[in-house]
Formats: structure tokens, sequence, C-alpha cells
């Protein structure tokens, strides 16, 4: 240190500010410490229960090379036409495979957001209609999201009969859970002026959520809708695995019994599918949401 | 004007005076109607094709009270339990470590994909899509490949799990690279820094907060789906599942519902809890 007049680092004050510093910066490290060995242990434990070790990864990525190698098909720059006609084979098939995911998804998601849109209303804590029910609902809700599509696939197929009707009731049963929450949210943060408005000039409870109610929620509810559907697209696409319509149980068929160029062919038919969806899905809220606010 | 201020104002004054106002838009009228008509056609022909008959629904609805009954009560053998419970560990830990090197293998991409960070368009493109591709295709198709691949067992879920996420994971991180501010870093080259030390602490403190937020959100929904990675065999406790709805042991099948709902709102409850803590702290 440089003693000048401003040189205060023989003060008592500056002695304690240092000894502080230092503490502080102890308890940082312990708490870093502690937070990292709590992290290492957990992940010890998860990579040895899950059979992730360095070992297995090097033996099974060669596995996974050599499998894609295989379900990629011979494409020749001469012969791509028929390459073409060879790997899709099954076109039509298939294409009405995909229209009939699209329209599980669809109807699937009409059926969830309809039934969110009631239990919305009634879970919302600011405008429900009575506490109980308002817990009620909440509690449905939440089991209706938390329990995975698939896990309803799986049982409504013994309910229902294997098909598309199981599939879509899974589908409609979780985004119900899933966009009724979302909806109550939307519904909790609006301005209660409106449906003052309304009690005062004497509307009921439907008329409240109906006219001061709905239309202030409405943007924020197609624009879930709209995502949901691009959600249910995805979880269309692999209900065929249980049995539960669509798509999926040709991919499910063709990994099985080892037609390992259908499989490239499904997955990039699902994948341009999903992407076409979300593009189309993406304008159009786009175009909603700002047509509302120009209006 | 004077008319209004005064208070006696009628509306056909008004009407007059703005027609463009009160104008029936009929083109818009009649967009409005086709596409209610059109969106409920599909709806009537779909339900149609699946035979939605009420009939169908409500002996399934009958069939799905059954099978509640016979859920209750639920299996509480603790040897049973204990199996379970493994199988709920097993679950979480693919979700972790699939989570954990989804993250860890996103960063890069993500910077790949940020428009400030890496400006040859046509790569960034071509890294883009290949997220989208990484992203389009669900979990659990990936699961069936990689059961194929590397055989049955927890390993294929968390390949699955960790190529599905790096591409949803790069998107919403890249998204957080470009959202941040530059002036922190051009603030710490104008007193002298270097480019790292401007990523370490012009960049860095902004978007590791986002990082790691979004991280433990993923977490949060791979433990959600993780929990049916099992039913293609892919480890965890969605083979048990599968395994006793097919041999039709409800009273069990109960049981498994419960230790998922259970686990997933005590992992959402903690992993809030770390979330705030994290992003606070930072």
């Amino acid at each position: 240190m440089m003693s000048s007049p401003y040189d205060h680092s023989g003060s008592n004050a500056w002695q304690g500010f240092c000894a502080q510093q230092q503490r502080l910066r102890l308890e940082k490290y312990r708490v870093w410490l502690l937070g990292g060995g709590v992290f290492l242990a957990l992940f010890m434990t998860s990579a040895h229960l899950s059979h992730f070790s360095p070992g297995r990864i090097a033996e099974g990525l060669p596995k996974v090379h050599e499998y894609v190698v295989k379900i990629l098909p011979e494409m020749g720059v001469t012969t791509f036409r028929d390459d073409m006609a060879y790997w899709f084979y099954a076109f039509p098939d298939w294409m009405k495979l995909l229209g009939e995911t699209l329209l599980m998804a669809y109807v699937a998601t009409l059926l969830g957001t309809l039934g969110a849109l009631v239990l919305g209303f009634v879970a919302a804590r600011n405008v429900g209609p009575n506490r109980w029910l308002t817990a009620l609902s909440r509690r449905v809700l939440e089991v209706a999201r938390t329990v995975p599509d698939l896990v309803y696939a799986l049982i409504f197929v013994f309910a229902f009969g294997l098909g598309p009707l199981a599939g879509i009731l899974a589908i409609a049963v979780h985004s119900m859970g899933a966009s009724g929450k979302l909806f109550s949210e939307a519904i909790e943060n609006i301005d209660l002026k409106p449906l003052d408005g309304l009690k005062a000039a004497g509307g009921n409870w439907v008329q409240g959520m109906r006219f001061a109610i709905f239309p202030l929620v409405l943007p924020s509810l197609v624009s879930y809708s709209l995502w949901r559907f691009e959600i249910n697209v995805r979880t269309a696409t692999v209900m065929g695995i249980v049995g539960a319509g669509g798509i999926g149980q040709e991919l499910i068929t063709a990994i099985r019994m080892l037609y390992y160029e259908d499989v490239s062919a499904l997955i990039l038919l699902i994948v341009i599918t999903v992407s076409l969806t979300d593009m189309l899905c993406e304008r159009i809220r786009h175009g909603f949401i700002g047509k509302e606010n120009l209006s | 004007m004077t008319s209004l201020l005064r208070g006696e104002f009628s509306m056909t004054d008004i009407e007059h005076r703005h027609p463009e106002v009160f104008a029936v838009s009929w083109r818009r009228h009649w967009l409005q109607g086709v596409a209610w008509v059109t969106a409920l056609a599909v709806l009537i022909y779909g339900l149609v094709l699946f035979d939605f008959s009420p009939v169908r629904v409500w002996n399934g609805l009958g069939q799905l009270g059954m099978l509640l009954r016979f859920m209750v009560p639920p299996a509480t053998d603790p040897a049973v339990v204990w199996e379970f419970l493994k199988a709920i560990f097993e679950t979480l830990a693919m979700a972790f470590v699939g989570t954990l090197f989804a993250a860890l293998l996103a960063i890069p991409f993500a910077f790949l994909s940020a428009r400030n960070v890496f400006r040859f368009r046509l790569g960034r493109f071509g890294v883009r899509r290949g997220m989208d591709f990484l992203r389009g295709v669900d979990q659990l198709v990936w699961a069936l490949v990689f059961v194929r691949a590397v055989g049955l067992g927890p390993l294929a879920g968390v390949l699955a799990i960790i190529i599905s996420d790096i591409g949803t994971l790069a998107k919403l991180f890249s998204e957080a690279v470009e959202g941040c501010d530059r002036k922190p870093g051009e603030g710490v080259a104008a007193s002298g820094g270097s480019a790292l030390q401007c990523t370490r602490f012009g960049i860095i403190p902004q978007v590791l907060p986002m990082f790691i937020s979004s991280t433990l959100y993923i977490f949060e929904s791979n433990v959600r789906s993780a929990t049916i990675l099992g039913i293609v065999g892919a480890g965890g406790i969605g083979y048990q599942l599968s395994e006793r709805i097919r041999g039709h042991h409800w009273e069990e099948v109960a049981t498994i519902l419960i230790l998922i709902l259970v686990t997933v709102y005590l992992i959402d409850w903690v992993s809030g809890k770390i979330r705030g803590r994290l992003i606070e702290g930072e």
C-alpha cells in the first residue's frame, strides 16, 4: 500500500470492512461448494440408475449410427424418381392416416377447449361462482393435466375400444386440464370493472361471464387454443403406439417389423406435417391478435 | 359539438356524423360466417368419421366407471409399492440426466441459431431447421428408435430425452441470447476488458438466469414425459404401468397413478422454489 493522505488501510473501519468481505466470500464459497456437492451426488446417483455411463454410451452410439444408416433409403441421382416412388410406395395411405391424425387433433382440441372454457371460468379465483366449486374444478383440472395423455389413452383403449375415439378423448381430457389452467389464469388477470357494471345492471353470473369477461379474454383464449392444437398434433402422431388411432400405428408397425425404409419415410412425413401446422397456426395467431388490436 | 357538450345528443345525430362507424361490414360478416360453418363442418365430419355415437360413448363411460371401481382401494402391499418407488426414482433419474445433457449440448446450437451471434445466414437457417427436426418428432418416437438401436432400458429413454430436448432448449436459449442487451458487454470492452471478459461479465449474467429457468421448466416437463417412455420399453414407471394395465391389475394401476401425481407435484414445487431462488440470487 502506498501511503497517501487518502490511505486508510490502517483504520478500524477499513479492517472491519475487509473482515466482513472475507466472511461473505467464504459464505458464498460454502454455499457453492454445498450446492455443487449435492448436485454432483444427485448426478452420480441418477447416472447410475439410468444406466448412463461412458462405456454404455460408447457402445450404444455406433449402434445408433448403424440404425440410422439402415433406415435411410438408397438414393441415386439418375434413378431419383424411381427411388422416391419406392421409398414412398404407400404415399396415399399415409396421407390418409396423416389426415386422420390432424382431424383427431382438431376434434380433441375443440372438445378440450370447450371443457376448459367451462371449468376455467369456474376455477378463476376472482370470478368463480362459489368457493367450493372453484376449489373442486381446480383439483379436477390439476389431475386432468398431471396424468400424461398417453396414460389416459392406455386406459381409454380398454374402456372405448381400439381406435381414434380413445385417442381423441385422451387428448381432450389432458388438454382440458392444461388449457383450463391457462384460461383461469388469464381470467384472474383481467379488469373486473365491466363485470361490476353488468352486475349493477342486474345481470346474473352466466351473463356476466358471457358479456363482461369473455370478450376481454377471447384473444388470449384463441391464442392458447391454437398453441394447444400444435401440441395436440404432435401427441396425435404417437397415439397409435398404444392403439389409439392415427399415423403412430403405422410407425410402430414399421419399427417392430423392421421395415427400415418405411420408418424414415414416416418420420419425415410426420415432421413435415408438424412443421406445416406450426407455421400455419403461427400465421393465424398473429393475424388474429393483430386484428383484435386494430379493431 | 355544442349539443354534445350540453348533453342533448341523439343516436341518429351521431350516426349521421360518423357513418363509417355504424356501417355493417358485410364482407366481414360473410367471412366470419364461412369460418364458423367450416369449423363446425370439419368437427361434425370428424365426429361422424370417428364414430362418436352417443351409445358408444355411453357404453365406454360405463366401462370406465367399472375400471374406476376396480381401482378402489389402491394396492398398498409394501413390496409392490417399493417396486413402483424404485421405478419412479429411475424415471426421475432419466429426466435429470437427460435434461442436464440436453441443456449442455443445446448451448452451442443456441448460439449458432442466434441472429446477433452467428451472422452467417445460411448456416443459421441450417441449424434452426435441424433443431426444428429434433423438436418435430415426438419424444416417444425417438424412444422407439433408440430402443431399437441400444436395446430396452432407461438408457434409450435418456437418449430420447436428450435428442428431443436439444431442439426445444436450443430454441429457448437462442431466444434468450437474441433478447440480451449489448450495452453491458460494450461497457466491459470500454473499460478495457478482453473478448472473454466481455462474454463473462457482459453476456453470461444476462442469459444465465433465463437458461436455468427454461432448463428447470423443461425438467418439470420431462418428469411428466419420462413417466410414459416406459410404455415403449425405454425405462421408468411407464413400463410397470403399461404391464399392469395389460394384465388388468387395476388396483396397482391406481397406486402408480397416485405415485405419479405426488411425484409431479413435488418436483413442480421444488423446481419452482429453486427457480425463484436462483433468479432472485443472480
